[in-house]
């Protein structure tokens, strides 16, 4: 087990370059905020933005809103999902409800709604402790679900129990097109990786470690452990309010309950795991893996032309033996998520430039 | 009052359906400490190869007996390949790689076997009979019986055999069971057939009701609540557990339903167990950990 000091040292690879290198850390942000909004919009496809890099960076800030909450306050969730479907239906009633409102005060207040949702589906945490929390998110999961399908009034009592997107338009500029809404998504994602640093790197941040490595130290140390529980639900439900919100308004184009079901709180579960338990970037690699492993298996069905040995049905199961063989492959070769990549990587970037 | 005994007791058989599928998950957090989330997709796996077999025109006890071996196999795989890599890693991990498991088990059933829905027919009358003026179903008498019997057996297995006595001692200081010669893989590779094998009859049972199908495989998410109540660690907590779920959850759908708009039971059995630890932390049976600085 390692020490409270040194997950504060390790939480992500930026921790890891010596505090003498501010510089090439400030580098590394300028030369990724340029690949961002420079490179990326100017060559990537329609398709590629569409399918690929959308649902991967919003899959990716999903995977951060999680580890907010799992890896760095070690409380267990199980219900990501439903925290998402809260804020797309709170932004869609927002819009519908209130005329004129301008769609980054819909995002924040769609954050805020589910934060408080996320406080409340937290207050067992205060008595609950480890695996057993999975109750109450699995809760949230199915309640949330059931409450969506059951009250049109959410939908605007459509038939389908659907919502659409509205029209994106941010002061004037309308970002219905495959860039814009890759500009939307990425802006909202660099704003809160930035905000999820501040967190992390605060006192609160430090504080949910404590509590993490070990509470009733925590509590004897003097820090207010409930308190800084619920604060990570809220935390954590803010940010994956509005996640929900740009995968079902940029990503989809629509959303219904069962958009967020439990597969996809699975997922996101597994995008904390895989790409690395108390990392910020890392869940972009895990995120990356969980949209293109069912991309990639396409593919190779198809190029392997085994698809007319037998029906779609068949192939859909063996996809499934395949992700579920890769997840625990991973899980058991990678313990510390594929985030450790990258960590190695920058080391041996810092190797070469000492040398 | 007849109709309300009627909905109780229904639930009372339909937990204790639930509880069978958490002794599963008891027994392996017991000795391993995994939460599994692929006990359902035994189920799913048990009770397909074995109504695949029947159709086929074998035996019931040679299908039986056939399906238990292919479990234990199974077992043996899992601890082989998923377990015995994975040891000593964080209880999160060893879920998340049960669920990938859970996948792995779905999707090969459903490759080889198919994806049809079988009808199983065990040769037990399911028709609701008059007793005193309560109709309840034979079927529902039998399947209880076979529950109450398979506690029994593993009650006096776990007491009384030189294995359950190890189990047992895994169970309670894994560490201090390895020092005195007590073999872990050994342990697990019985666990697991074990769970296995309690799998199979919970896939008869339910398949008899429901039919044979993928759907089965979301037992999971019944014996959940179901075990978060009774306590991840007590076999007759999953079976108090199990009862406590059915039945309340059978009550309210019938009277709380109708003034919500429509069925609770997909979510109710949560927040009853919700409510349930904020009482008692640890489960009604669940074992208390003693935290030291």
């Amino acid at each position: 087990m390692t020490t409270i000091q040194d997950d504060i040292l390790a939480t992500g690879p930026a921790a890891s370059i010596p505090s003498g290198s501010t510089l090439l850390r400030i580098a590394v942000i300028v030369a990724g905020l340029a690949i961002a909004f420079g490179v990326v919009p100017a060559i990537a496809t329609d398709y590629w933005l569409s399918s690929i890099i959308i649902p991967t960076i919003v899959m990716g800030l999903a995977g951060i809103s999680l580890n907010l909450l799992q890896g760095y306050a070690g409380l267990v969730s199980l219900g990501s999902a439903a925290f998402m479907s809260v804020g797309v239906f709170s932004a869609y009633n927002l819009i519908l409800r209130v005329p004129g409102l301008p769609l980054p005060v819909v995002l924040l207040l769609a954050g805020l709604i589910t934060a408080a949702v996320g406080i409340f589906f937290g207050l067992p945490a205060l008595r609950i402790k480890g695996f057993y929390l999975g109750a109450s998110t699995l809760g949230a999961q199915f309640f949330f679900q059931w409450l969506f399908t059951n009250y049109p009034w959410f939908s605007n009592e459509s038939q389908s129990l659907t919502i659409s997107a509205p029209r994106l338009v941010v002061f004037g500029y309308d970002l219905q097109s495959p860039v814009g809404r890759y500009l939307l998504v990425a802006t909202v994602t660099a704003l809160l990786i930035g905000l999820a640093f501040l967190v992390v790197k605060s006192r609160l941040g430090r504080e949910w470690m404590a509590i993490r490595d070990m509470e009733t130290a925590a509590s004897v140390l003097g820090i207010r452990v409930a308190r800084r529980k619920l604060q990570a639900y809220a935390v954590s439900s803010f940010f994956l309010g509005i996640t929900g919100v740009l995968w079902g308004f940029a990503y989809l184009g629509t959303a219904d309950a069962y958009t967020y079901n439990l597969d996809k709180s699975f997922q996101v579960l597994f995008i904390v795991l895989i790409g690395g338990t108390a990392t910020i970037f890392g869940n972009f690699l895990g995120a990356a893996f969980i949209v293109l492993t069912p991309i990639l298996l396409d593919h190779l069905v198809l190029a392997a032309n085994v698809a007319y040995l037998s029906d779609q049905g068949a192939i859909t199961n063996l996809q499934r033996v395949i992700f579920g063989v890769i997840i625990i492959f991973i899980l058991i070769k990678e313990p510390d998520g594929l985030s450790a990549w990258i960590r190695r990587g920058v080391e041996a970037l810092q190797t070469r430039f000492r040398s | 009052m007849a109709y309300f005994l009627e909905t109780l007791i229904a639930g009372l058989f339909a937990g204790l359906m639930y509880g069978l599928v958490a002794i599963g998950f008891v027994l392996i957090y017991k000795a391993s400490g995994v939460f599994n989330f692929a006990q359902g997709a035994m189920v799913f796996l048990a009770a397909l190869v074995f109504v695949t077999l029947v159709e086929r025109g074998i035996n019931f006890w040679v299908a039986f007996a056939a399906t238990s071996a292919l479990m234990v196999l199974t077992a043996v795989v899992i601890e082989a390949l998923v377990l015995r890599p994975l040891r000593n890693r964080d209880p999160l991990t060893l879920f998340m790689a049960t669920l990938g498991l859970s996948f792995v088990i779905d999707g090969a059933a459903q490759f080889f076997l198919g994806t049809d829905v079988h009808m199983l027919d065990l040769g037990i009358e399911d028709i609701a009979q008059d007793y005193g003026g309560l109709f309840i179903s034979w079927f529902d008498i039998v399947a209880s019986l076979i529950v109450i019997a398979l506690v029994v057996v593993l009650a006096l297995v776990f007491s009384k055999t030189r294995m359950g006595v190890s189990l047992r001692a895994v169970a309670d200081d894994t560490l201090a069971a390895q020092s005195i010669g007590i073999r872990l893989p050994v342990i697990w590779r019985i666990v697991w057939s074990v769970a296995g094998i309690v799998a199979l009859i919970a896939g008869l049972l339910w398949g008899a009701r429901q039919g044979v199908q993928y759907s089965l495989s979301l037992i999971t998410l019944k014996a959940l609540p179901v075990l978060i109540i009774g306590g991840f660690s007590s076999i007759p907590g999953a079976i108090v557990g199990g009862l406590i779920v059915g039945a309340s959850e059978a009550l309210a759908d019938i009277y709380l339903g109708p003034l919500v708009n429509g069925s609770v039971s997909t979510w109710f059995a949560y927040i009853l167990a919700v409510a349930f630890l904020l009482i008692r932390p640890a489960g009604l049976f669940g074992d208390r950990d003693i935290e030291r600085v």
